[in-house]
């Protein structure tokens, strides 16, 4: 039974006609007071079996926001033989080889939790197995572009697989079109320390759903970085597990939707271990009719997770009207003995004052804007710390401002 | 030399009630070099003749004239009037979170120029009028006002107007929030600009305190949307010593 659950739904959906963006609004500390029951996060299915996930028609708890109506797709347990067009560069020592589904299951990995991944992973023929070897200390991300050409389904699995004390940084990125659902998992093994990018750069028209599993070795560290940019439909799942003490998760997450893109982030935070530390930042802007973003976070703390120190944290900045952004943070705390935990999540409109103060001072509006933009992601950016993706980020960034003001 | 003109300036700005007038007749000419400070009771209308010289959208100018040496102010976007030469110091500053203010300042000077600074000289520049505004040059890596203390506040708008060497610059209550020690550094700051720019001041302030050391060439005094009375500096002693009962009763 859990000690104490707390769950925040904030939505905004056509800002009014009210004051700037209250950076602190909706942002509150735990200690051990609130008490809201509900279902445990612990209790969601999760099996390798696609008949224990029957086809979600939309009112299912972590479908609810979701357009599942536009996946019909990739609920049907199919497997199609398509697959994205891979590009690789691999440092030395770092390999990509395959095994079978069995063989990945036999692994011990965290197990599909929806219906999109369960089919994903019966159907994708075959895991593509990334390791980055114990001890080796990249210098040079690693590299991987998958493309997609047309719209056929597409079924992706990975896994990623980081020895003891390795130093690596791996970047995944999606661009051109497909329908595609992907199973991830990324294995740190003890010491660690990994950076993972996962860059949705994808045409107007591509549909992404993705399980991301990470499992944080004993006095691992772990950065799961989403930055999804393009898409029609990005939904993302990204699971976080330790599997012994002293282990550090951080996801980071930027997005920016136009109209017509629905993307959605949910992230699981399971502490069942003492002593590891998560934190979660995400940022995103909307603009344009119909943007609709969804960020949910959800956070255990289990009885046996004494000494954790937890924080989520979704910012959504509303350019224009007519964008939507829902944001859930969850909270399920089973032990009094934790450092610390905590949440917020704000959601508001574009700040005109900030614009006024600006052009106040000479600068034109598309540059006030702009810096106002990207002042707003600045924190979380600037956090990412692999340039190459910094840089690529603020610049479509830009773009995506300027698009909008043609 | 140049000529900031207001004539007859009506603004109104939308409320919950409908629309409401708030400046009702402003005449006011102010020349390159001059101070004129604004003194009136709270809810005059000062801060909306500031902003509606700078051209906040939430203020409507139903009629009247602003004009910059002949040119119409009134027809100019916010960036223009500020790039024409307006400076407008706010009673309170807005903070812009992740940006820095090097890169603020940067940017405004170069929009205000129409080119990048010198390098070079624009980091000394910098570095000089933040030691002459006592501001700890930390301030340059910090976000834009988030943070600052309201005296903060005030120096770095301070900062602004010696750095962007504005025609003119309308002080909207510089003064307030500020200790001894800061409003005569502060004060300073405009003096410096004023000697070395001969920029035009519309010093709106409650209280006298402030212009024991930037001395007013004229004073008016503002009651319901309108400038009531106009003197020398003497008028400024006689309303600390009297208030505004005086022209409230008229009125
Ligand atoms: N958006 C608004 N809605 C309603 N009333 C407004 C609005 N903006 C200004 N006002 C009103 O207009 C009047 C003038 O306000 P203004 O801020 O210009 O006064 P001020 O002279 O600067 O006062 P203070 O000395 O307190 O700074 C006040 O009565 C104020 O309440
Ligand atoms: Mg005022």
């Amino acid at each position: 039974m859990p000690l104490l659950t707390t769950s925040d739904v904030g939505t905004d959906v056509h800002p009014g006609l009210k004051g700037p963006t209250d950076p602190t609004a909706g942002a509150h500390t735990h200690s051990a007071a609130t008490m809201v029951p509900d279902q445990s996060r612990a209790e969601r299915t999760q099996s390798y079996a696609v008949a224990d996930f029957p086809v979600p028609h939309g009112r299912e708890e972590d479908w609810r926001f979701t357009p599942v109506a536009e996946l019909a797709a990739l609920f049907a347990d199919e497997s199609t033989g398509n697959c994205l067009d891979w590009a690789e560069q691999l440092p030395q020592g770092v390999t990509l080889t395959s095994m079978s589904v069995q063989e990945w299951q036999a692994t011990g990995a965290p197990r599909p939790a929806d219906r999109a991944a369960v089919v994903a992973a019966a159907n994708s023929g075959g895991v593509a197995v990334l390791d980055v070897p114990a001890e080796a200390e990249l210098t040079e991300p690693v590299r991987i572009n998958l493309t997609g050409d047309d719209q056929g389904v597409v079924h992706g699995h990975l896994l990623v697989r980081v020895g003891r004390h390795a130093r690596a940084t791996i970047v995944v990125g999606h661009s051109g079109t497909s329908t595609y659902s992907e199973m991830l998992t990324l294995d740190v093994a003890d010491g660690a320390q990994v950076t993972f990018v996962s860059l949705q750069e994808w045409a107007d028209d591509a549909i992404h759903l993705g399980q991301h599993d990470v499992i944080v070795g004993r006095d691992a560290s772990v950065r799961h970085i989403a930055v999804t940019l393009g898409g029609h439909l990005v939904r993302l799942n990204t699971n976080a597990s330790y599997r012994a003490p002293g282990g550090s998760f951080e996801a980071l997450g930027v997005y920016f939707a136009d109209a017509g893109q629905h993307l959605e982030h949910r992230l699981f935070v399971d502490h069942g271990v003492p002593h590891c530390r998560s934190n979660v930042e995400y940022k995103g802007a909307l603009q344009g009719e119909t943007a609709h973003t969804v960020w949910v976070g959800d956070v255990l703390i289990r009885a046996a997770a004494e000494g954790t120190d937890t924080y989520e944290l979704n910012r959504n900045l509303i350019l224009t009207e007519g964008a939507r952004a829902d944001s859930v943070p969850n909270l399920e705390i089973e032990t009094g003995q934790i450092e610390g935990a905590g949440h917020a999540s704000a959601t508001g409109r574009f700040d005109d004052q900030q614009l006024f103060y600006l052009m106040a001072r000479g600068i034109p509006e598309d540059q006030a804007r702009r810096l106002v933009v990207r002042g707003f992601f600045a924190s979380v950016v600037a956090r990412i710390g692999v340039p190459e993706v910094q840089e690529r980020l603020m610049a479509a960034i830009d773009l995506e401002l300027e698009q909008a003001s043609v | 030399m140049s000529t900031l003109t207001i004539t007859d300036l009506h603004v109104t700005v939308e409320t919950d009630q409908g629309t409401k007038e708030i400046l009702r007749g402003v005449n006011l000419t102010i020349n390159s070099g001059e101070v004129h400070a604004i003194m009136g009771p709270n809810g005059s209308g000062k801060s909306t003749l500031a902003y509606a010289i700078a051209g906040h959208p939430k203020y409507t100018v139903t009629s009247g004239t602003v004009t910059l040496d002949g040119e119409d102010v009134l027809a100019m976007s916010v960036d223009e009037r500020a790039r024409a030469g307006i400076f407008l110091g706010m009673q309170y500053p807005v903070e812009v979170p992740g940006v820095s203010v090097s890169n603020f300042l940067r940017t405004a000077k170069t929009a205000i120029e129409g080119e990048a600074p010198k390098l070079r000289t624009w980091v000394k520049d910098v570095k000089d009028a933040m030691a002459g505004l006592r501001m700890d040059p930390e301030f340059a890596n910090r976000n834009v006002n988030e943070g600052f203390s309201g005296g903060e506040k005030k120096r770095h708008e301070i900062l602004q107007m010696e750095l962007l060497k504005p025609k003119f610059a309308v002080l909207d209550e510089t003064d307030s929030g500020l200790d001894v020690d800061a409003l005569r550094i502060v004060s300073e700051g405009v003096n410096r600009a004023k000697a070395s720019t001969d920029v035009g001041i519309l010093l709106i302030t409650h209280y006298t305190r402030i212009l024991r050391y930037i001395t007013p060439d004229f004073v008016h005094v503002f009651v319901d949307g309108r400038i009531a009375e106009e003197g020398g500096p003497e008028l400024a002693d006689r309303l600390e010593a009297e208030g505004y009962d005086r022209f409230l009763t008229n009125a």
